[in-house]
């Protein structure tokens, strides 16, 4: 379980902290997204997670230790986070690439092959990019590189696994098929923490919802709390209305044309 | 994508050995493969003995090991700075070295020792103000401000050269020029030791960080999130693939395109993995630069050509040849 207990976080030289005080869970077995809108402070919050910004007050654990006292590799080989960019600087194979995952368990020179092999096929098997094995990092689509980013990440082998924004750039197919995983990846025991603007996804998969606004909680728990109007219009600053989707009745929001009637 | 061919280790192997001994047989007196080997054994003639071990040996090992560190430095520095075009030279660490040379030629170093020992003292000033200043202006060793603090130290460092020089007699300036231009013609064996010596650690250092640099090359989130403290170990890399270069260009001078190009082929011959990039750009690196140095004695004798000048000319066509198969 991830857990941040009031952090705060300020990017250097900014007046005002980009955290200011957030608290919420990210339980094994569970989908939790954060959720916001742009600047909300929802990336910042994976930055501190990787270490890329310090806390500057608050706490955030891991099994309920304090999460930045863990050695690094420690931590990557127990919580694997999947970064909103990433482009390898040279072209590899795929496999090779979803082999990197297996760092944080290697030594400088000794690794255990049988083992690292076991896991990224596993790996591979579970994120559905086997067929992909051979091919060049470069040449894959956007959907595959990013099933391919969680192969690596479950190559880490972790009990928890933070997403940042994976679905930007997807189409409809395999934003459904990306959650779809990590939905299985949370009944099979594993703590899963998305941060994601699709909102009407969010609230058909996730089961609590961080809704965050400058930098603080505006609301949290199950979608349907969450996912309310007026909650919604306030922290978008946009006219919305909340529906219920007809196919599986899951809250769905509908933002409005500001011209009346349109 | 296209692995390595099996044999490719074995091949390069081969070819840093075949050149070794076609420098050693080619020369004022030209020997036959068979006499070198007998000599580099110890049998034979004592006066081919003498020459090949005390005059030619040194010259071939030196300009090995100067391709080996050159090869392994681009290769993690590449690597490291996510950047195709980063090479040592790039790095402020060639222009340092020239101005701690051009500084001791110019008030009359004219011994064979304080050059190097200046030219060192030059391509270390350069790193440690690459680093201070990337650090001034980001707060951290960013890959990008490192590029490009080291772009402008280079720079530089060229436009203090070029203001000494001005006003320095010819005979300073020639050797100056001489100098910059690389070379390995005054090998014996007490640079090789002391360049081996620095080969081994800076390239065993490298070795040893190769798992860092594979997951370097993702980006720094992506790394952080593989558990590598990513500014640290940038800075490490940095720092030990600067040593690496700053002391060939104290043993040679500037032997320019040789950190750039290497890793360029041994990537092109299908290694990815950083372990297998910095062996393989040693093995390469290192073959490279002793045909190099056959060419610059061979072709207009008695003259020798500049060293540095004909790794440029032998590599650049191999350079070409790779691009043109990446653009494929």
């Amino acid at each position: 379980m991830i857990r941040f207990d009031d952090a705060v976080l300020r990017y250097r030289g900014a007046a005002a902290p980009a955290v200011a005080g957030v608290s919420f869970e990210a339980p094994a077995g569970r989908v939790t997204a954060i959720a916001g809108p742009n600047g909300s402070g929802k990336s910042t919050l994976v930055r501190a997670l990787l270490r890329r910004l310090p806390l500057e007050r608050g706490r955030i654990a891991l099994d309920g230790r304090d999460a930045l006292a863990i050695p690094q590799r420690e931590f990557a080989a127990r919580v694997a986070v999947v970064t909103q960019r990433e482009e390898p600087a040279f072209p590899l194979a795929a496999r090779e690439y979803v082999a990197l995952g297996r760092y944080p368990h290697g030594g400088r020179w000794r690794t255990d092959r049988a083992a690292d092999d076991r896991a990224v096929s596993a790996a591979m098997e579970r994120a559905a990019v086997t067929d992909l094995a051979g091919r060049r990092t470069d040449e894959l689509s956007g959907g595959e590189w990013q099933r391919l980013r969680i192969a690596r990440a479950l190559a880490q082998e972790g009990g928890a696994l933070v997403l940042d924004e994976p679905t930007t750039f997807l189409d409809v197919a395999h934003e459904m098929a990306l959650f779809e995983l990590m939905d299985g990846l949370a009944r099979g025991g594993m703590a899963v923490l998305v941060v994601s603007h699709q909102l009407n996804l969010v609230a058909r998969f996730a089961d609590t919802v961080v809704l965050l606004h400058r930098g603080v909680v505006a609301a949290a728990g199950a979608p349907a709390e969450v996912m309310q109007g007026p909650i919604l219009e306030r922290v978008y600053d946009w006219p919305l209305v909340v529906t219920r989707d007809p196919a599986v009745g899951a809250p769905s929001l509908v933002p409005l044309r500001v011209r009346r009637g349109a | 994508m296209r692995s390595a061919h099996p044999l490719l280790w074995p091949l390069l192997v081969v070819a840093l050995a075949a050149v070794g001994v076609l420098a050693i047989a080619l020369g004022a007196v030209p020997l036959s493969p068979g006499a070198v080997i007998d000599a580099l054994a110890g049998r034979g003639d004592a006066n081919t003995v003498a020459i090949v071990r005390g005059l030619r040996l040194p010259r071939v090992v030196l300009a090995a090991l100067v391709g080996a560190a050159l090869g392994m430095s681009g290769g993690a520095l590449q690597g490291t700075l996510r950047n195709a075009l980063a090479e040592p030279y790039l790095l402020g660490v060639s222009g340092g070295a020239a101005v701690g040379a051009v500084l001791a030629v110019s008030f009359g170093a004219s011994s064979a020792g304080l050059v190097p020992l200046a030219a060192f003292a030059g391509a270390g000033g350069a790193v440690m103000l690459v680093l201070l200043v990337a650090r001034a202006v980001g707060g951290r060793a960013d890959p990008r401000l490192l590029l490009m603090a080291g772009v402008v130290v280079g720079a530089f460092a060229n436009a203090a050269i070029m203001v000494a020089l001005a006003g320095a007699p010819p005979n300073t300036v020639r050797g100056a020029l001489w100098w910059m231009m690389g070379s390995v013609s005054g090998a014996d064996w007490g640079t090789v030791r002391w360049l081996a010596l620095y080969v081994a650690i800076g390239g065993g250092l490298l070795l040893a960080w190769a798992r860092d640099i594979d997951v370097l090359a993702l980006g720094e989130d992506p790394a952080a999130g593989l558990g590598v403290d990513v500014d640290r170990a940038g800075r490490r890399v940095y720092l030990a693939s600067a040593l690496l270069a700053a002391a060939t260009v104290a043993a040679a001078g500037l032997v320019g395109f040789v950190g750039l190009v290497v890793p360029h082929i041994v990537r092109g011959a299908g290694l990815r993995r950083h372990r297998a990039v910095l062996a393989g750009g040693a093995l390469a690196g290192a073959a490279l630069v002793v045909a190099a140095d056959v060419v610059a004695r061979v072709a207009r004798p008695p003259a020798e050509l500049p060293l540095g000048a004909v790794t440029a000319l032998v590599g650049v066509p191999f350079f070409l040849a790779q691009l043109r198969r990446a653009a494929a």
